[in-house]
């Protein structure tokens, strides 16, 4: 008997996505929704959204879903998460949304070791708002608002936000991942199925 | 023999043409056709060397391939 | 048997949050409303509950979003300068129409200002400093008794609408002690299982946002949805108090504690045959249009008392039929108090 091997996860709504053609987000997402699959968490899973291209996240993740201020995902991830101790909270983010506007939220999020699952979508750009330079754009990358390149003397380094996150005590696992290729695609997998079941077993901030 | 296929929904692809650099066997192409929306979908250019890896599906960010394995 | 404890306004405020069934409070320290979260801090672990001091004014807001959409009754309470950095919490409450109460303890501006108490946000409270079109309950108590009394009503209106309902005190309400009877543990709270966020068993997942992109008119006919509940709002929720007004010539127009002073001046007033009334509104928005215009029918000179440069004067003019020439104003702002004996020569010049 033939079977299927590759199908599409139940908690991804079988709805066209708004993402470029290749863009990372839409593996992410699918990834997301097959591990709650896999760990049977669909009904106990609330998603926070940011702003930026991910911005109507909630409309692809059949789960429950919350708008974000730009920036205020962690500290909004914090009031759900406080409310429904036992349920999973996973806060999807872009750079801008953790690294530049939301940077304290984040850190004290991390700090407290709230039990979310914070999952950092880094593509070194701006892109919902069409490529303006983010703190992790790399040096002499150009970008609408560094159109000769990133200018570290000018405008500062990129900040390395796991190393960042790390000299704090609270967090329990940070990974940076990649979706490049397929044997990256997995790695990303197994970490984002590490982080949710971390949460899901009570054990502090995975990012 | 090939191990199984992938069942591409061709009005679902964008384009990207990441399954193309994904596919060891080197069997996905971007078609000379368009659908609905005016893009070049991919399509399997050989049934018969697919190894059913699940590499196209995987990296595909729209959910458009699904492998049929045959046992 | 004496029920009256006494208690210092922004305690009071903290018991009665947690009489209303409130058990999550997030909040940032500042100056003169710190007693609240010192209160809170304390209070809600006996009550199993979540008591969390945010990195920012803008982090709580931002927890009460989320609180919300969980479900619970969920309060936040800063000073002038902090409320101006939850402005956009607000706006994205109003929209995503999560409710939630927030406590203003007025203090001294612009800018850093100082710690005394003060009136100087009304427009930002009324007239709201987040962007677009929205309304906020906005209630103004006047004594420690109406702190506990109005944060219980504060939390049913915002409830019952879903909405944002703000205590707009000042520091000296904060800061004093005064005897009271606390209200009664709130029984029923109402059941938001049709629109919150607990995890979708049983069911396909939801969303709450205030972002409304599709179809075209969503965000159209989202704020017509808007302004038709903040018209039920209008027509049902004004607050407001006249004390001696049926045979007064002159009214003073006044709210929180400029309106204390004001029953003082008042008095002495009284006392020398001058017919002098208080129009006291209680609900900031809705604002008591048609009380204030019944009132002002009677009077031949309106003052208004505010320990500001004149914010609600704008809606006694606008609100109370009177032309110009008989709307007089006396402001203190910078956290001044008002002086009786301003009050009392100014009243006395229009006779």
């Amino acid at each position: 008997m033939s079977k299927l091997i590759y199908t599409k996860p139940e908690a991804l709504r079988p709805v066209k996505t708004h993402y470029c053609p290749g863009c990372g987000h839409g593996i992410v997402h699918k990834l997301i929704a097959q591990i709650i699959d896999e760990l049977g968490i669909r009904e106990d899973t609330l998603l926070v959204a940011p702003v930026g291209c991910a911005v109507l996240a909630y409309n692809y993740i059949d789960v429950d879903g919350l708008e974000s201020a730009h920036g205020r995902a962690p500290a909004i991830s914090t009031g759900l998460k406080r409310v429904h101790k036992d349920k999973i909270v996973i806060c999807y983010q872009g750079d801008g949304d953790l690294l530049a506007i939301g940077a304290a939220e984040t850190i004290h999020a991390a700090n407290r070791g709230e039990d979310i699952t914070v999952i950092f979508i880094n593509n070194a750009i701006y892109g919902m708002t069409g490529g303006q330079m983010a703190p992790t754009s790399l040096e002499g990358q150009v970008t609408k608002t560094t159109p000769k390149g990133r200018d570290a003397s000018e405008v500062g380094y990129p900040i390395r936000a796991c190393e960042m996150l790390n000299t704090l005590v609270a967090p329990v696992y940070i990974e940076r991942c990649a979706v490049y290729d397929v044997p990256h695609i997995n790695k990303t997998k197994a970490a984002i199925r590490k982080a949710l079941r971390y949460q899901k077993e009570g054990k502090g901030t995975p990012l | 023999m090939p191990k199984g296929k992938p069942i591409i929904d061709i009005e679902k692809c964008k384009g990207c043409a990441l399954c193309v650099t994904a596919c060891p066997k080197k069997i996905i192409n971007m078609s000379s056709q368009t659908n609905a929306q005016g893009v070049h979908f991919a399509y399997c250019v050989d049934e018969t060397k697919c190894i059913a890896c699940m590499s196209c599906a995987t990296i595909c960010p729209d959910m458009v391939i699904e492998i049929l394995k045959f046992d | 048997m004496n029920d009256k404890i006494l208690m210092k306004g922004n305690e009071a405020i903290g018991e009665a949050a947690i009489l209303a069934g409130c058990r999550h409070y997030f909040a940032y320290p500042i100056t003169p409303q710190n007693e609240i979260p010192a209160y809170m801090a304390l209070r809600l672990p006996e009550v199993d509950g979540t008591f969390l001091q945010a990195e920012s004014e803008v982090a709580a807001i931002n927890m009460v979003f989320g609180a919300s959409a969980a479900g619970a009754r969920v309060m936040t309470s800063s000073s002038s300068p902090g409320i101006a950095l939850k402005q956009e919490g607000f706006s994205y409450l109003a929209g995503a129409e999560l409710p939630a109460v927030v406590v203003n303890m007025m203090r001294g501006g612009p800018g850093l200002g100082n710690i005394s108490g003060s009136q100087g946000d009304y427009h930002q409270a009324t007239r709201g400093g987040g962007n677009g079109d929205y309304k906020t309950i906005v209630l103004a108590p006047g004594t420690v008794q109406e702190l506990a009394d109005l944060t219980i009503k504060a939390f049913e209106l915002a409830d019952k609408y879903r909405m944002v309902a703000m205590i707009l005190g000042d520091g000296y309400l904060g800061q004093m002690s005064e005897p009271l009877t606390l209200p009664k543990a709130v029984q029923n709270i109402p059941s938001k299982a049709d629109w919150a966020l607990t995890g979708p068993k049983g069911r396909a997942g939801r969303s709450i946002a205030s972002l409304r992109l599709a179809p075209d008119d969503a965000l159209y006919q989202h704020n017509m949805h808007l302004a038709e509940k903040y018209a039920q709002v209008e027509a049902a929720e004004t607050m407001a108090e006249s004390y001696l007004c049926d045979d007064a010539d002159i009214v003073l127009c006044a709210y929180g504690t400029s309106a204390r002073i004001c029953r003082k001046a008042i008095k002495k007033l009284r006392s020398e045959g001058i017919k002098v009334g208080l129009f006291r509104p209680i609900s900031l928005w809705p604002f008591s249009k048609k009380e204030l215009a019944i009132v002002a029918s009677g009077a031949k000179k309106l003052l208004t008392v505010e320990m500001s440069l004149g914010q609600m004067l704008d809606d006694i003019r606008l609100h109370s039929g009177k032309i110009p020439s008989e709307v007089d104003f006396y402001g203190t702002p910078g956290g001044a108090l008002p002086k009786i004996e301003t009050i009392i020569e100014k009243v006395r010049s229009y006779v």
